[in-house]
């Protein structure tokens, strides 16, 4: 009896794409961005009043995680031929060739339909209603429609990852009110300046790809000046939670401090010309697009912070000021 | 004669299947202990399909 191995001719050798394995599906999944997105649905989720049994909680982030990473996939699928003349996403799966765009487009559509479901069941249909309103804007107004038509794209787009919050409220509540809406504009308008900072250098990639980004339809300096006025009107939006039922003076002391922040470095791309970027390879705007990512995060740990204490110590704010 | 077939695609697809496995099997303990979390907290979980209508057709639910 002899043993001999070889090297059996795959079934779709001739085929230019490899056989897709697990992580080409969860890169489909985008999970960086599912990563936010299941930070501030938490966030909202913990911040509501009232009570949610853990377990069930649980199940509620991860139908929301999983309907996120199910527009990712949606959007890979539609954008694949721009994705594979940037740099920054030619080695996503569908343009490196790991997975055909049938492939994206079910897995895409199994998991928003699956997800949905799912949420209405373990939650409510209202939180389920807003998850798939989020992934059809994601997939459907700023994917196939906002994302190559406008220099605005990313304004009204940015709508899409500003819902989590406001889905992880309606599990709890069942409702909607005032402070994950706040939530919602927080995530909203801190979008554009964020992208737009990236944008400034990261410009020639847009341009080669056709998408009209801010810099170069309306030129850099629109943008500087674009992002200077977000990061200003953002600051009064960010810091309104603290006045409510979901904020505090942790909350307050956090958002002032990063607005001030964020305001000064806006100001200072504002102040600065093309040329004085390119001389120092846009240290500054890529110094305000770093801070850009703790600034959302410090806000929504803050507001976690504050709902475990909450959680934990009843109201500590009344309690500090009767010592 | 045994023929192995050892190439990379076998194994990716093995991969593949096993990493399905698993979600799928996650799948099925996430729906068992939401449904007894859910019970737990005294959630009804009867669909009221299955009772007889009232005689003016109403259903009577109690």
């Amino acid at each position: 009896m002899t043993d001999v191995s070889v090297d059996a001719a795959p079934p779709r050798a001739q085929s230019a794409a490899p056989e897709a394995g697990p992580r080409d599906y969860w890169a489909l999944l985008k999970p960086r961005v599912m990563s936010l997105v299941v930070f501030t649905a938490l966030i909202g989720l913990l911040a509501a009043p009232g009570a949610i049994n853990p377990v069930v909680g649980f199940a509620a982030i991860l139908c929301i995680a999983v309907g996120a990473g199910a527009a990712g996939a949606l959007n890979m699928w539609f954008d694949a031929d721009i994705d594979a003349v940037m740099r920054r996403t030619a080695g996503r799966p569908i343009p490196s060739g790991r997975v055909t765009r049938d492939e994206a487009l079910g897995f895409g559509l199994g998991l928003s339909v699956l997800s949905v479901m799912m949420l209405g069941v373990f939650a409510n249909w209202l939180a389920a209603g807003l998850l798939a309103f989020t992934i059809f804007f994601y997939a459907v107004i700023y994917s196939m429609w906002l994302k190559r038509a406008t220099p605005q794209n990313i304004v009204i787009g940015g709508a899409a990852g500003a819902f989590p919050p406001l889905i992880g409220w309606a599990a709890v509540t069942g409702g909607v009110a005032l402070e994950p809406v706040l939530m919602f504009a927080l995530i909203f308008m801190w979008t554009p300046p964020h992208f737009w900072a990236l944008a400034l250098f990261a410009e020639i990639d847009y341009e080669k790809a056709g998408i009209p980004m801010l810099p170069n339809v309306a030129g850099a300096a629109e943008t500087r000046r674009q992002i200077w006025i977000y990061a200003a009107l953002l600051a009064p939006l960010a810091i309104l939670p603290a006045f409510t039922q979901v904020g505090g003076p942790i909350y307050l002391v956090a958002a002032l401090w990063l607005n001030a922040r964020f305001a000064l470095g806006a100001l200072a791309i504002r102040r600065r010309t093309e040329a004085a970027a390119a001389a120092d390879a846009f240290k500054a705007e890529k110094s305000f697009f770093g801070f850009s990512i703790l600034y959302l995060f410090g806000h929504f740990a803050a507001l976690g912070v504050e709902a475990l204490l909450r959680l934990t110590v009843g109201d500590y704010a009344a309690a500090m000021a009767l010592l | 004669m045994i023929v192995k077939s050892e190439h990379e695609i076998f194994r990716r697809r093995g991969g593949r299947n096993a990493a399905l496995g698993y979600v799928l099997g996650g799948f099925v303990v996430l729906i068992m202990a939401v449904t007894m979390a859910k019970l737990a907290d005294g959630d009804l979980m009867k669909g009221y399909d299955h009772e007889r209508p009232a005689g003016n057709g109403v259903r009577i639910v109690q």
